[in-house]
């Protein structure tokens, strides 16, 4: 479903963000990206997002090159600015199916039942500045839902949150995936994310970024999963490619 | 509605307090060019009579058709300089132009436009469309590429993200614009209505002034302040009305 093939991207200044990354993402799989900040994982997901042209190689979703690829098949998460701090809760939903033209009336309905999915009921008038940081994400999460995607790009979309409210918003993300039959490929900077969400790790080297390894991890996907020793072990592997020690 | 009410209230101790003020402060001067409240007050109700009411309304007819026309079209240049493209060709003319004490254009503009109402407006129209200018293409230009971004993936075309993106971003910023503007227009309306004109409220205060008719100077000071008063609350109700307080906290 994703592909990427040897991509490398260098910037006009002439940094080089990305080298010769290669990697694959089956339909309905789940795939986390970790690595050190500036690594180029966000690049990367603009890459497969289509803002951004890789400088070598090719990005395929679909086995179409991203920059032609439909759109209408992918949402993209971005960490902090996902939300319009002028629109209110309802319309940071809405905007995605109003962009497409759908129509009003369709639009409400869709969006209402979205939000009573994501527990987000009553606060339809508010604005993001008015939410929690894990109820913000919720918002981000019914935009992202509300075009019916079947791949989801998400860019460290829990990093502001505190412990607690990640974990919850782990499981509803694995609930969400797993209930709608997405693709997803998350960028993250935490190892338990990407070994709880993560059927397939890629750990990316310092900048510029290359695949140090890819990490099979199939017990993910279970919110049971946290608590076993093989997410431990699966942990520890993870956290000793990325070269921490 | 408690605090409504000790604004009202703290407003109208304002007012009683420059009104002492001003009466002690005559009282003290002690000369005809500088009455008392209750003098000029009388002035001007005598002078509603004499038609002050039809200089005042055609005084704010001049401002609001300058903001409007300035508004038109400083918003959507200031808007589009988001785009490097645009902005690469808009910020030379800013930068030669914008320093330019624009009323010193007033012989020129009179000799293209004659002495009637339509130079009087583009005078003021033409000082406040850079300053509008100025602050919507800062505002435009500072917009973070990443809410863009957010909805470029989604499939959006130019047009939306103008909707959606850059307007409402910069909407308190403009407002802020329009504000200021208000006031600087008032200003330069005094300017442009002192001299070959027999009408408007800057007229009345150069001929009373001729005419050493202090109180209906007076009355022509205050009544370019009340010109100028509604348009603030105005600005005031309409922020509150259509600006949610995080639209504007994001600029301020």
């Amino acid at each position: 479903m994703i592909e990427a093939k040897k991509i490398s991207k260098t910037y006009p200044d002439g940094t080089d963000a990305l080298i010769n990354i290669s990697f694959d993402v089956k339909k309905g799989e789940s795939c986390s990206i970790i690595g050190p900040s500036g690594c180029g994982k966000t690049t990367l997901l603009f890459i497969f997002s289509g803002l951004l042209e890789p400088s070598g190689g090719e990005a395929l979703i679909g086995g179409e090159n991203t920059r032609y690829a439909d759109k209408k098949d992918i949402a993209l998460i971005l960490q902090d600015y996902g939300l319009f701090p002028w629109k209110t809760v309802h319309e940071n939903v809405s905007i995605g199916l109003e962009i497409r033209g759908m129509k009003k009336k369709n639009v409400k309905s869709k969006v209402d039942e979205l939000i009573t999915g994501l527990g987000l009921s009553g606060f339809e008038k508010y604005y993001p500045k008015q939410l929690s940081g894990g109820m913000r994400q919720r918002v981000a999460f019914a935009r992202a839902l509300a075009l019916n995607p079947s791949i989801l790009l998400m860019d460290e979309p829990l990093s502001s949150l505190d412990a607690l409210s990640r974990e919850n918003l782990q499981n509803l993300l694995l609930d969400l995936w797993r209930k709608n039959n997405i693709t997803m490929l998350l960028v993250t900077h935490s190892i338990e994310e990407a070994v709880f969400l993560g059927k397939k790790i890629v750990v990316l080297s310092p900048r510029p970024g290359k695949i140090v390894k890819i990490i099979d991890n199939p017990d993910a996907g279970a919110v049971e999963y946290r608590d076993k020793e093989e997410f431990f072990e699966k942990c520890r592997e993870v956290r000793q490619s990325v070269g921490v020690t | 509605m408690q605090r409504s009410e000790t604004k009202r209230g703290s407003y109208l101790i304002a007012v009683l307090l420059i009104g002492i003020f001003w009466y002690i402060f005559s009282l003290v001067v002690n000369s005809p060019s500088f009455p008392t409240p209750y003098i000029v007050f009388k002035a001007m109700m005598s002078h509603l009579k004499e038609g002050l009411l039809e200089h005042f309304l055609l005084s704010t007819y001049r401002v609001i058709y300058a903001i409007l026309l300035a508004l038109s079209l400083a918003v959507p240049v200031g808007l589009m300089s988001f785009e490097k493209k645009i902005d690469r060709f808009v910020a030379p003319f800013l930068y030669l132009l914008y320093p330019i004490p624009h009323i010193v254009l007033l012989p020129l503009i009179i000799l293209l436009f004659g002495i009637g109402d339509v130079s009087k407006i583009i005078l003021i129209a033409l000082i406040i469309f850079f300053q509008i200018l100025v602050t919507t293409r800062d505002a435009a230009r500072n917009v973070s590429e990443y809410y863009v971004y957010s909805l470029l993936s989604m499939g959006a075309t130019r047009k939306d993200i103008y909707k959606h993106v850059i307007f409402p971003a910069s909407l308190p910023k403009i407002l802020t614009a329009m504000r200021i503007s208000i006031g600087t227009s008032i200003a330069i309306l005094f300017f442009a209505e002192s001299f070959a004109t027999t009408k408007g409220l800057g007229y009345i205060i150069m001929d009373s002034w001729s005419k050493a008719d202090y109180p209906g100077l007076y009355a022509g000071i205050l009544s370019m302040a009340i010109l100028g008063f509604p348009s603030i609350s105005f600005w005031k109700m309409w922020k509150k009305e259509f600006v949610n307080g995080s639209k504007l906290k994001l600029a301020e």
